[in-house]
């Protein structure tokens, strides 16, 4: 198996999923936040191309879905209403990249809504809000990663290249950030932070909090890269030509440091978002009624919708490809670093 | 033995110190505090609240508080919970108790799953068992604690086959002893089952890995060559060399079960210190939430404690390193 072929074929793949959840104004059918009340909880309506009297139909469709006779919370497929799948369907507005207004949807119905994944108490697509979720929790993970391995450059730069007090210093505080859970951690931090707070506000919080949390491991590593590199010939023949740090460590010692940051980003990327999923699924993360995938599940707390509305949980399935992803892109890089770690 | 074993501990004693202090410091950065919850309620005095706040010593400067509240761990308290109204210790301690039952048995089942699975795989290496056991942790490892614990239960609850919360059923005070064992048996089925199967992918990894390494020492095949049966070798020889990474993995562990037993706890509802944490931070019970943090912290250090002298009797490298 070549490597580099196997990376830029995971590579494809994260990036398409991601394209998936920004673009979520164009994938999903409908608003997040839009209500159905009259239609809460309705399970997931399968799509069809063959109808019940066994007639072809080369357009995908949905039937509508009413309560089963004498039922409160039983629905069953209602054969007298269909709902063609359109392509490329006008529907509710939403911004392009956040930017250029639009209302064009990959799929709709031009009737009623459909509803492909469910819908939740209030009546919300789950599907929409699924997309929608993905991008506050697959950003929250990318973009605390990003602060992470910032944090965890800069202080392992310093203290593997100017070594000394600053590196027993630094070291040390990493030791105690490693001491603890990184759960109980997380916990600590958000308890000191303020709790009502804007979607907005949340999600930023959340990101620093992450920052905070999981900067020692990759200091460690990057001071560990530093110092053999800071050692190594071609660095010191050009400090001995007179090069200042600033310069040595910018065009000898960083690219030295990429593939230790690369393969800690894809691991702390999903482990991020499992966080951000955690937060928001307990209730201290981002709020409703912005949908994340954290609050997506915390509906499942409640015994009543554990047990009568499985399909509440699918948005946890089909969340895993993107941990997936991240899983075979984090091991072939891996292997690249390290090709006699572990034997495939 | 015994300079290795205090140059550990005092390791030990100075990290807890360090996160009680960090715990403290961002203490400070906390905006608002229990008290202030109290003042948007009409019914209580703001006099109330102010000689509640001098009570707790909300008014005084950092370092007096911290140096009271050392003493208060000294003297087994671990201060004070405004919510409960009673020292934080005791309701910690059997909150953790829980929270220990689960991840000490959740610890045990996945070494002792992990091990055997991981030598086996590593002793195939390449073949059909070894790709069977890689696919299965790579399956494991894709899905997230989270899902992974709602997962089983909604299984559980599909299914009726065991209990999806609490730790105990209603009538427990009522059967007799092994039936009390069987009803706490069935309600930590369910948690420690998330628990293993969340950490035990890692585990088999790590295991296979150093397991094929040392499978490939000359010593080895020296070994086979002598006739040693397969289990012999394997288990009496080879596992102790490769047990050196294998037993710092073990300290790594015991973070990694804490961590997820939190998360776990408050999905299956289990009363162990993750609910009650929660409720704490809700409520902005700051000295349940020092308290727990050091705890778990206390745990994770007693753990690579254990690790430490495990190594030490395992590892004769380090022994001659250290002196006797």
């Amino acid at each position: 198996m070549s490597g580099r072929r196997t990376i830029s074929r995971w590579l494809v793949f994260v990036i398409a999923l991601h394209l998936l959840v920004i673009f979520a104004g164009f994938f999903a059918p409908y608003d997040p936040a839009e209500q159905d009340r009259k239609n809460p909880y309705l399970p997931p309506m399968r799509l069809h191309l063959v109808d019940h009297q066994g007639h072809f139909h080369a357009r995908p469709f949905a039937y509508g879905v009413k309560l089963r006779e004498g039922s409160f919370d039983q629905y069953e497929e209602d054969r007298t209403e269909t709902f063609p799948l359109k392509f490329l369907v006008r529907g509710a507005s939403y911004r392009f990249l956040g930017l250029v207004p639009s209302r064009l949807h990959l799929f709709g119905t031009e009737t009623d809504r459909i509803y492909l994944l469910g819908s939740d108490s209030y009546g919300r697509d789950q599907l929409s809000r699924f997309l929608y979720g993905g991008r506050v929790s697959v950003f929250a993970g990318l973009l605390g990663a990003s602060v992470t391995l910032l944090l965890g450059l800069c202080v392992g730069l310093a203290a593997g290249y100017y070594g000394g007090w600053r590196d027993d210093l630094l070291m040390r505080l990493a030791e105690l950030f490693l001491a603890l859970p990184w759960l109980y951690l997380l916990f600590a931090l958000r308890a000191f932070l303020p709790l009502a707070v804007g979607p907005l506000e949340a999600f930023f919080l959340i990101i620093v909090v992450l920052g905070i949390v999981g900067w020692a491991r990759p200091a460690r590593l990057v001071r560990g890269v530093v110092l053999s590199a800071k050692e190594r010939d071609f660095v010191r023949a050009a400090r001995g030509f007179g090069a200042a740090d600033g310069y040595l460590l910018r065009r000898h010692i960083l690219p030295e440091t990429s593939s230790v940051l690369l393969t800690q980003a894809t691991m702390l990327v999903p482990q991020f978002i499992l966080a951000e999923m955690t937060l928001s699924f307990l209730g201290l993360g981002v709020p409703e009624p912005v949908p994340s995938w954290g609050n997506l599940l915390s509906s499942l707390q409640q015994y009543s919708v554990l047990v009568s509305y499985w399909w509440m949980y699918l948005p946890a399935l089909i969340m895993l490809p993107f941990f997936l992803g991240y899983l075979g892109l984090g091991s072939e890089l891996q292997e690249r670093a390290e090709p006699y770690k572990i034997g495939r | 033995m015994m300079r290795y074993l205090l140059r550990r501990a005092a390791h030990a004693f100075f990290l807890l110190i360090g996160v009680s202090l960090l715990a403290f410091a961002f203490t400070v950065l906390a905006p608002g505090n229990y008290f202030d919850e109290m003042r948007l309620n009409p019914e209580i005095a703001p006099e109330t609240i102010a000689a509640l706040r001098t009570q707790y010593e909300l008014n005084r400067s950092l370092p007096v508080r911290y140096v009271h509240w050392v003493s208060s761990v000294l003297h087994g308290d671990m201060g004070f919970s405004f919510a409960y109204n009673t020292p934080v210790a005791p309701l910690l301690l059997v909150r953790a108790r829980n929270t220990l039952l689960l991840t000490v048995t959740a610890m045990l089942l996945a070494w002792g799953i992990a091990l055997p699975l991981g030598i086996w795989s590593a002793e195939h290496l390449g073949r059909l068992p070894d790709r069977l056991v890689s696919w299965g942790t790579a399956a494991l490892l894709v899905v997230p604690d989270l899902a992974l614990a709602l997962g089983l239960l909604v299984i559980a609850v599909k299914s009726g086959w065991l209990p999806t919360g609490g730790m105990v059923s209603l009538n427990f005070d009522r059967l007799p002893f092994f039936g009390k064992l069987r009803d706490l048996l069935l309600h930590m089925a369910l948690p420690v089952a998330a628990l293993v199967l969340s950490v035990l992918p890692t585990l088999v990894r790590h295991v296979r890995a150093a397991m094929a390494e040392v499978l490939d020492a000359p010593f080895v095949l020296a070994a086979e060559g002598h006739g040693l049966r397969r289990r012999t070798l394997l288990y009496r020889y080879a596992l102790p060399a490769a047990a050196n990474p294998l037993i710092s993995l073990f300290g790594f562990s015991i973070g990694t079960l804490l961590s997820g037993s939190l998360l776990i706890e408050v999905v299956m509802s289990w009363p162990g210190l993750g609910p009650f944490l929660l409720e704490a931070i809700l409520a902005r019970d700051i000295y349940v939430v020092i308290g727990g943090v050091l705890l778990s912290t206390l745990f994770l250090v007693g753990g690579n404690f254990l690790a430490d002298l495990l190594l030490y009797w395992a590892d004769p490298r380090i022994r001659t390193e250290t002196g006797p």
